[in-house]
């Protein structure tokens, strides 16, 4: 999938829960990727993560990273 | 079935526990207080005469011939009007009585055509039937006098005609209007001999009349009649079923002779619509049998060649190769399916079963992912379950109605109508909605508030409302206590009462004033029973899912739920979205709800059909098109759906399709997206086929074959035939054993079967064990998933800005008398009220641009052009322009662009930053797109020998 597309789902998602304490909304973000996106696009995030993440949300990275776990 | 007229007791039902004993012609009987003499007798088996009076509308007490004696009192009271009382005694038939009413009958016909044996009404007349019922044998009265026998019959309207000749102005049509449809387009105008029925308007067409058909149905003469039956006559047969169009779900006798069909007429046993119906399911069924239909399989190697038609057996065994030639070069994951919400559950659940069973991955999604995904995440995540709470009834007992982002008069006609009936009756009405649509203001209705937010503000609007009710302790704190998780309150209300939430702070993005917002929420948190109903303008956006979570913070946070007249109420856009969703069409659930990840259901599924299925979410429809672009998705089956008219961004759908080496189309008729198809299986219309659909209310209705399939076989079969030549060994000889399998897998579903549906009508799911007969109102002692979780609802702003280039904001909705991308609606007369989209501007944005009503404007966005005709018109507020997308030929998909919902990707189909300009012909997408339009829809010529 285009990547811009790819990075502004995955920011809209943190956003959403980006009023969650901190642990949560990271683990909250998370579970929504496992839950919605299929494997193919969690590892194109995880590659994206990999090769520096340009304008993803903190949120969204530091969930996107937790993918491979 | 052999047809019987549906029974008709003369005045409506009453339901009251308190009941009274009446003698009627010796018998007695006992019935509730409040039933009319003439309901009564008609339950005991005794039909009195009758002209005015039908069981629709109130009674009138016009026509006189109902007369009745009773013991102990004077003179003959008509029966329609005279409620039935504890111990009283009655006669209907005495000689005084048979006079009477003889010399009623006799005025009537004296003035009436005698053309009965030629009339279109013979055989199905009242006024004949009452003739013979009093024995009516001469007329003495010339019929040389004053008469009405001339007057010119009104043929406007594309479905019915109105010969007032034949009028005996009883004024059913009149209340049937009033009463049943809440239009008020009649009238009884002049008085005495000179009395007639008029409309208001030239004619039926150009009034206020919406060809709902209610006085047609309620006329007891052929002065309101049908076309269909003064074309083929009276019916002989009768089928039961359900309407296909909306997710209003109304049951209809199909009435017939032989397998065609000559009326639809509502059924009073249809529990969603007790009798009454709109101009689609009445009237709009036409495109069944319409020259357009395509009745053999097709196949073609590129969407350049011509298509060729093959048999069943070909088309099935060429698509099974195809489809397994890519999984082979391309990967399992390189196919997938879409099911639909115009088909059954039966074929719903049989194509989500191929795609994970046959084609061995999770690539199943289906149309409810463009419409009421968010609904599904967002009940599923605060109550548990992903389905509205009430049946329609419910609203009934409503006194506060939130209506938002839903035009229910013009989507949702049939529970319009329940709802104005309510709102006549002093229910008060909170309209949020970007335009003014009918329901602010229309005859003996206006809304209390109407909050006219700009599009893409609903969540700022919904936490504005829910601020004041925190902050003005105006929260029902023990319903909160007893039902929510309280930490998750505590959370939610901490952060609404935030200035920030504020109807104030929000009003800069609302454009609501303050006040007003204030004002409406208090009307809403205080009133006894306040229900929420909504539609696509609060899905359809980047904040759908969450402005879903906000409107069920605001009924559990006010303890509007578990109870009649209560709840938060999608109103699903088409028959079968709810029923399509339960059904397992999402990519990441197997049916009811449950996640593929989920191993004990997994298992359960894998048991039964004997394959492994994938615990890993599939992709969704957009996510589908993204894949195909890269190449990496090459195979899709498409059951019922048009998504390249419906989805947003036609040219990047477009390219996805293009990029794919087998689109398979699975429709009625060559649509848009079979441009692009290698493979088309005709479809059947509901007409064709058993099965069942679920409407908003979670209500399963039976679908029934009233005509065999035009193809030779149903949609199901198909499905089965392609699942089979893919070695699937699947064997059903009937839908019902489908249902008896999704019962067998499904807790909610365990106690739905065919026969259960036959003998109750319906049944409203949850039906299982703990509730046999159904569920019509959930959450009743406590919500699905146990305590009711309050989540958080911060409103983010879409990233679809207005700004120089795009300067306006578009939002795009429905029309009554279309459906959809049209496939069926703009396939009959129904083009008589809307044989074009149009843009509705403000007149301030409007002469800005030099703008007349009828001028073909451009309409661009970032996404594309197309070009359209303007109506300049105050409904919508300045900046902001609406549209339909019912017509291929403008497809307004074209603007519409790929942002969508966080959580599901519902596209913001609502929102849209657009220009609009004067134009001198179509776009260049247009342009194109008619090239296409015959150069991608070429049939070979058939071969004699084959
Ligand atoms: S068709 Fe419906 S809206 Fe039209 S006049 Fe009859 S009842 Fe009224
Ligand atoms: S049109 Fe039919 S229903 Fe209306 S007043 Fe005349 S006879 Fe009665
Ligand atoms: S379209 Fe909807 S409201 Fe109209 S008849 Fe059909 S189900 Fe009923
Ligand atoms: S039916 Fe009772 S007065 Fe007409």
């Amino acid at each position: 999938m285009e990547t811009t597309k790819l990075v502004h789902m995955v920011n809209q998602i943190a956003l959403a829960f980006r009023l969650q304490p901190k642990d949560e909304a990271v683990s909250q973000t998370v579970e929504h990727l496992r839950a919605f996106w299929s494997p193919q696009m969690r590892q194109e995030l995880l590659a994206y993560v990999a090769s520096g993440g340009a304008g993803l949300e903190p949120l969204a990275k530091e969930a996107a990273a937790k993918l491979s776990a | 079935m052999s047809f019987s007229k549906d029974f008709d007791q003369g005045t409506p039902v009453v339901s009251n526990p308190e009941r009274v004993t009446v003698t009627i012609d010796g018998r007695s009987i006992s019935v509730p207080k409040g039933t009319s003499v003439m309901a009564a007798a008609a339950q005991l088996g005794t039909s009195i005469p009758k002209l005015c009076a039908t069981d629709m509308v109130k009674a009138f007490g016009s026509c006189r011939l109902c007369l009745v004696e009773i013991d102990g009192r004077r003179g003959t009271p008509a029966s329609c009007t005279t409620p039935a009382e504890e111990g009283m005694v009655v006669h209907t038939q005495t000689d005084r009585l048979q006079k009477l009413r003889r010399g009623v009958m006799e005025l009537y016909i004296s003035d009436h055509p005698l053309d009965c044996l030629t009339c279109s009404a013979n055989g199905d007349c009242e006024l004949q039937d009452m003739a013979g019922a009093v024995g009516l044998r001469d007329v003495r009265y010339g019929h040389d006098g004053q008469q009405h026998r001339t007057e010119p019959k009104d043929e406007s309207n594309p479905y019915f005609t109105f010969d007032s000749s034949k009028c005996i102005v009883c004024s059913r049509c009149v209340r049937a209007c009033e009463e049943v449809q809440g239009t008020f387009a009649l009238t009884i105008e002049g008085r005495g001999f000179g009395s007639k029925v008029a409309t208001g308007a030239k004619d039926f067409l150009s009034s206020e009349c919406v060809s709902c058909g209610a006085c047609v149905q309620a006329c007891p003469t052929a002065t309101l009649n049908e076309k269909s039956v003064i074309q083929l006559g009276t019916p002989t047969g009768v089928v039961e079923t359900t309407c296909a169009y909306c997710g209003v779900g109304c049951g209809f006798r199909a009435e017939t002779q032989g397998d065609r069909v000559v009326r639809m007429v509502p059924s009073k046993r249809g529990k969603a619509n007790e009798g009454h119906s709109c101009v689609k399911g009445r009237f709009a069924w036409g495109y069944a049998n319409h020259q357009d239909r395509v009745t053999k399989p097709m196949i073609r190697a590129r969407i350049t060649d011509p298509w060729r038609e093959v048999t069943w057996a070909e088309a099935f065994t060429h698509t099974a190769n195809e489809l397994q030639r890519l999984q082979a070069k391309y990967g399992k994951d390189s196919i997938g399916g879409i099911t639909s919400s115009r088909c059954t559950n039966e074929e719903v659940f049989l194509v989500q079963k191929l795609v994970r069973g046959g084609f061995g991955n999770n690539n199943v999604d289906t149309c409810a992912r463009v419409c009421h995904s968010p609904t599904g995440y967002g009940l599923k995540q605060t109550f548990g379950t992903s389905a509205g709470t009430q049946d329609f009834k419910s609203v009934a007992k409503a006194d506060v109605v939130l209506v938002i982002g839903a035009n229910p008069t013009d989507a949702h006609p049939v529970f319009a109508s329940r709802l104005k009936r309510r709102l006549r009756e002093g229910a008060k009405l909170i309209v949020a909605d970007p335009r003014r649509i009918d329901l602010v203001r229309s005859p003996h209705i206006e809304a209390a508030h109407h909050l006219a937010l700009m599009p893409g503000t609903n969540v700022a609007l919904i936490n504005a409302l829910a601020h004041v009710i925190v902050t003005e302790g105006l929260v029902k704190t023990d319903a909160v206590k007893e039902r929510c998780e309280p930490a998750d309150f505590e959370s939610w209300a901490r952060f609404i009462a935030n200035p920030i939430n504020s109807p104030e702070q929000m009003e800069q993005h609302t454009g609501v004033p303050a006040s007003e917002v204030r004002a409406a929420a208090r009307l809403y948190a205080t009133a006894n029973n306040a229900a929420i109903y909504y539609g696509l303008g609060v899905t359809e956006h980047s904040q759908g899912s969450t402005m879903v979570m906000g409107m069920a913070n605001l009924a559990m946070a006010t303890g509007n739920l578990g109870r009649d007249g209560v709840g938060v109420n999608p109103l699903r856009g088409q028959n079968n979205v709810q029923g399509s969703c339960d059904m397992g069409s999402f990519p990441h659930e197997l049916a009811g709800y449950r996640h593929v990840s989920d191993d004990a259901t997994r298992e359960l599924f894998e048991g039964l059909w004997g394959v492994s299925l994938s615990s890993e979410p599939g992709l969704r429809i957009p996510n589908m098109l993204d894949e195909a672009v890269e190449g990496r998705f090459k195979g899709l089956y498409v059951q019922g759906e048009d998504i390249a008219q419906s989805d947003p961004n036609t040219q990047h759908v477009v390219k996805g399709l293009e990029a794919m080496e087998c689109v398979i189309v699975h429709d009625l008729f060559l649509n848009e997206t079979a441009k692009y198809a290698h493979v088309f299986f005709p479809g059947s219309s509901f007409l064709e086929k058993d099965g069942t659909f679920t409407n908003a209310e979670r209500r399963i209705s039976r679908v029934r074959q009233v005509m065999r399939p035009l193809t030779g076989l149903a949609d199901w079969e198909v499905t089965l035939g392609l699942a089979n030549a893919l070695g699937m060994n699947l064997k059903y000889s009937h839908p019902s054993e489908v249902m008896d399998e999704i019962a067998r897998l499904t807790p909610t579903f365990a106690g739905v079967s065919y026969a259960k549906l036959d003998q109750l009508g319906s049944v409203q799911w949850p039906c299982n064990e703990k509730a046999p007969t159904g569920t019509p109102i959930m959450h009743v002692d406590r919500f699905v998933r146990g305590k009711g979780r309050f989540m958080l609802t911060e409103f983010i702003p879409t990233e679809e800005r207005t700004g120089p280039k795009f300067p306006l904001l578009l939002t795009t909705g429905r029309i009554l008398s279309q459906y959809n991308v049209g496939a069926q609606t703009a396939r009959t007369a129904n083009v008589a009220w809307h044989d074009e989209d149009v843009l509705e501007v403000h007149p301030f944005d409007a002469e800005n641009r030099g703008v007349k009503t009828g001028d073909l404007v451009s309409l661009e966005s970032r996404a594309g052009e197309t070009t359209l005709r303007a109506v300049v018109t105050e409904r919508v507020q300045p900046g902001v322009v609406y549209t339909t997308f019912h017509h291929a030929k403008t497809n307004a998909n074209v603007v519409t662009t790929e942002f969508s919902d966080w959580a599901t990707n519902c596209p913001e189909y609502k929102v849209t930053a657009v220009q609009v300009s004067r134009a001198a012909g179509p776009s260049a997408f247009q342009k194109e797109d008619r090239r296409r339009d015959v150069a991608l829809r070429q049939v070979e010529a058939p071969h004699a020998t084959r």
